[in-house]
């Protein structure tokens, strides 16, 4: 009864999956590859505010000018609010306003760009600045460097430039060392430049603007230092020294303006996201959602904001990696610590890369599996002795963080990513194994759960699989009926093979 | 290297997954698990039905217990200390007698009062139990093994695994501790396994570590000629078992004592499928015969004699 109940199952979700899967394809003609040459960047900026009761302005900053990049679309979700955009020199400004602003109020502004090689550049001609008068020691310091600097320097662009490399020398001489002591953060560097530079009368500014690397949450504007040589703005990297807008580089706003403005509220936070989607996929699923004619554009993940989006992206390669270990176990007989660990482990992964990420793995199992062998020699209670090997497994993560960060080594930075819980769980786990079946059980097991993590990284980093499940997420339904169809599977594993294999040498009766 | 699953299946080789998906999954209740799960649970179901095991000679059941054991234990010349919910052999101490005021362990350590409260303190806080939960302790009687397995074990207790299908007995195998295995009589743990002719009592065939092996690898005796004393006592002793507990599919470990005879050690609702290579031949096509018989015999006896019939191995 099992069997066939099963077998039905199968066939239904196989069927629906699939069918949707093709009615989507065919009739309203999504692409099954990403394609990956009109890639969009969707960047999104949430703004929460409370308001005080009375009237609230909101003033916000806009991308105008974004060199590299071509603006496909904007939109603002006001609510109730009045907005009005204007022009203001380089910059571009929205103000949002309300009559009476309550609790808490949130207004989102989208804005969908792609890569372009139109150029399109900053307009507006600044006036020079006065010779500021410095204080001692800083005027001798700022003398040296501009003294320095002019006499290996031919135009504005290489003056500055050499200015730059002097402040960002690896070895830095005393002068510089004073400047660096004060700029606490980006902003901060960036200005103390600018103040150096108006010391020859060279126009300066910061250039705010968003990385769209990687399709992330929580994304921050970043500085950038602009120098006028009299024709037009020059870009330069205040940290690296290099010259020109960097090419993931989306330019916001310039000029030393707060961000935003609000009078008649409390500012909550203002959240950048940033999202990769595909030029087609995009337009298909609009184009859809126009006509409204059919109801899986209408419930299509493309509709859901932004981070929502992102979060979902991720969610839906769960289930394939799940699928793996499925596979692995049931088929192989590959054996792992714990159901689902190596899935875990494998998003982990997702953060910090493969290489780094099993070499960390490797190193905090290692390390906590010593301690964890002092430990037993202790004779603790086992709660207690779990707990201490979490707080070890963090006192690991950041020694080899704060070690790095003296390495200048950034990606190991990353090893905060680790799930701690479950790398204190996998030490106990092997260590327990380690005793009672021996290091070689031990061993095998725990290269077991990396393999199954570093097949189910790869096939949940594997771009043309991500688009599909996000775009196709019907396909779920197959995986079920994959995973249905492997839990009434009785033939051999493969590792059986292996294990009955002098079976083969007896003779039958 | 390997085989091809056209030979395994030829031979009749039950795999994890069939055992898990035919026979686990169909005969045996999950509400019976705890049953033999939990060893405290199987003596007393044992007891009830007039089945021979180790006397139960204390339980600790909480922290605070472990206090009263020095006074307890002190009076027992030798004991065994075991996991209620333990799997696999793990945290089973032996002690074998005294030295002043320490215990000497069956391997010949020798171990302080402390020793022994911190590992019963770990098997209370659930470090041998499957899934971790909290944990009784067990104080019972040790088996003073039959001299005649003294030549091919390397020290710990062997014992008779005997798998029972539908309350038949379908194949057993006798599982002698190695040096590699620690005492433990465990096959997974290094331990070697002799097959036994179900009809006769006789050994047939061995293995050690997925090898066909016929001398044990410590003592370097001959495994192939060994007859198991009270033979027809032990099926019997095992079909009971499989009555008692209602498992359709179930490993019953039976050690020989040599002033009680055989007693029932422990139940298993997951035997592993060693016992195949160790007994040079599938367990399916038994299995399956079992399956389809409509009429089992309803006597102990009567399935006795049916698991005699049934047998091929060879001797």
């Amino acid at each position: 009864m099992g069997n066939n109940a099963v077998r039905v199952w199968v066939c239904l979700l196989c069927v629906v999956g699939l069918s949707v899967c093709y009615y989507k394809t065919t009739v309203l003609g999504l692409p099954i590859k990403p394609q990956q040459d009109t890639e969009v960047w969707t960047v999104q900026a949430k703004i929460n505010f409370v308001g005080d009761g009375g009237p609230a302005i909101f003033e916000f900053f806009l991308p105008n000018v974004i060199p590299g990049y071509l603006k496909l679309d904007e939109d603002f979700i006001s609510g109730r609010f009045g907005l009005a955009v204007q022009d203001e020199g380089d910059n571009r400004k929205a103000q949002w306003a309300i009559r009476r602003a309550r609790d808490m109020k949130s207004l989102y502004y989208r804005i969908a760009v792609a890569r372009s090689s139109q150029s399109s550049g900053w307009q507006s001609h600044p006036q020079f600045p006065s010779s500021p008068e410095y204080p001692e020691p800083y005027a001798s310091a700022i003398q040296s460097i501009l003294d320095e600097a002019r006499t290996a320097s031919a135009d504005v662009a290489t003056y500055t430039m050499e200015i730059l490399q002097q402040l960002n020398s690896p070895v830095p001489n005393e002068n510089v060392e004073l400047f660096r002591d004060h700029a606490g953060n980006s902003e901060q560097w960036v200005k103390e430049i600018i103040n150096i530079l108006s010391g020859v009368r060279i126009p300066a500014r910061i250039l705010w603007g968003i990385r769209t690397s990687d399709s992330s949450n929580h994304s921050q504007l970043e500085p950038l230092l602009q120098v006028h040589n009299g024709q037009e703005w020059l870009t330069f990297d205040p940290r690296t020294s290099e010259r020109g807008i960097p090419l993931n580089f989306l330019s916001w706003n310039v000029g030393e303006n707060p961000l935003y403005h609000l009078s008649g509220g409390k500012l909550v936070d203002i959240d950048f996201s940033v999202t990769k989607s595909y030029k087609e996929q995009i337009d298909v699923a609009r184009s859809g959602a126009r006509h409204a004619d059919s109801i899986f554009t209408e419930f299509s993940l493309l509709a859901l904001p932004v981070q929502s989006q992102n979060l979902y992206r991720l969610l839906l390669m769960v289930p394939i990696g799940v699928v793996i270990v499925v596979l692995m176990r049931t088929f192989v007989g590959i054996s792992t610590f714990g159901t689902f660990m190596p899935i875990l482990i494998a998003l982990a992964f997702r953060e910090t890369q493969l290489l780094w990420g099993v070499l960390l793995f490797s190193l905090i199992v290692a390390f906590g599996l010593m301690i964890r062998f002092y430990l037993e020699r202790l004779m603790l209670l086992l709660i207690p002795r779990l707990a201490s090997i979490v707080i070890i497994v963090v006192i690991i993560m950041l020694l080899i963080s704060l070690v790095s960060n003296q390495m200048e080594a950034e990606r190991l930075l990353s090893v905060a990513l680790f799930p701690m819980v479950i790398l204190a769980m996998t030490i106990e786990r092997m260590s327990i194994t380690w005793e009672e079946n021996g290091p070689r059980d031990a061993l095998l097991q725990g290269f077991g759960s990396l393999f199954v993590a570093i097949l189910g990284y790869l096939a949940m980093t594997n771009e043309q699989l991500m688009y599909v499940m996000f775009v196709f997420p019907e396909l779920l339904l197959v995986l079920l009926a994959v995973c249905l169809w492997a839990g009434r599977y009785n033939g051999y594993r493969v590792f059986e093979l292996y294990r009955f294999r002098e079976m083969k040498n007896i003779e039958r009766d | 290297m390997f085989c091809s699953p056209r030979q395994l299946k030829e031979r009749g080789i039950l795999g994890i997954n069939r055992r898990n998906a035919d026979f686990i999954m169909r005969y045996n209740p999950r509400r019976l698990f705890p049953l033999v799960d939990d060893k405290l649970k199987t003596k007393e179901l044992a007891l009830l039905h007039g089945i021979a095991v180790p006397d139960l000679l204390g339980v600790v059941e909480a922290q605070h217990q472990i206090k009263q054991l020095k006074a307890f234990l002190y009076k027992l010349d030798d004991f065994v200390i075991k996991p209620s919910h333990g799997c696999g052999g793990n945290g089973i101490l032996v002690v074998t007698g005294r030295s002043g005021d320490s215990f000497r362990k069956a391997g010949g350590d020798v171990v302080n009062f402390d020793q022994v409260a911190h590992h019963v303190s770990n098997i209370l806080s659930g470090m041998y139990s499957l899934g971790g939960v909290n944990d009784f302790a067990i104080i019972e009687y040790r088996v003073k093994f039959d001299p005649m397995f003294a030549r091919i074990s390397y020290q710990g207790v062997p014992d008779i695994r005997v798998i029972v299908f539908r309350g038949v007995p379908v194949a057993a195998m006798l599982r002698l501790p190695t040096r590699e295995s620690e005492g433990k009589a465990n096959l997974h743990q290094g331990a070697m396994g002799v097959g036994i002719n179900i009809a006769t009592g006789h050994s047939c065939g061995g293995v050690y570590h997925a090898h066909l092996c016929e001398t044990h690898p410590d003592t370097g005796e001959s495994t192939s000629t060994i007859q198991i004393p009270h033979w027809a006592n032990i099926l019997e002793l095992a079909v009971k078992c499989s009555d008692s507990v209602g498992l359709g599919y179930l490993g019953v470990d039976i050690v020989m004592d040599q002033e009680l005879g055989p007693l029932v050690l422990e139940l298993n609702a997951r035997p592993g499928l060693n016992v195949q290579i160790a007994i040079g031949e599938g367990l399916l096509n038994t299995l399956d015969h079992v399956k389809q018989l409509k009429n089992l015999p309803s006597s102990v006896e009567g399935r006795v004699d049916l698991a005699i019939a049934l047998s091929h191995c060879e001797i």
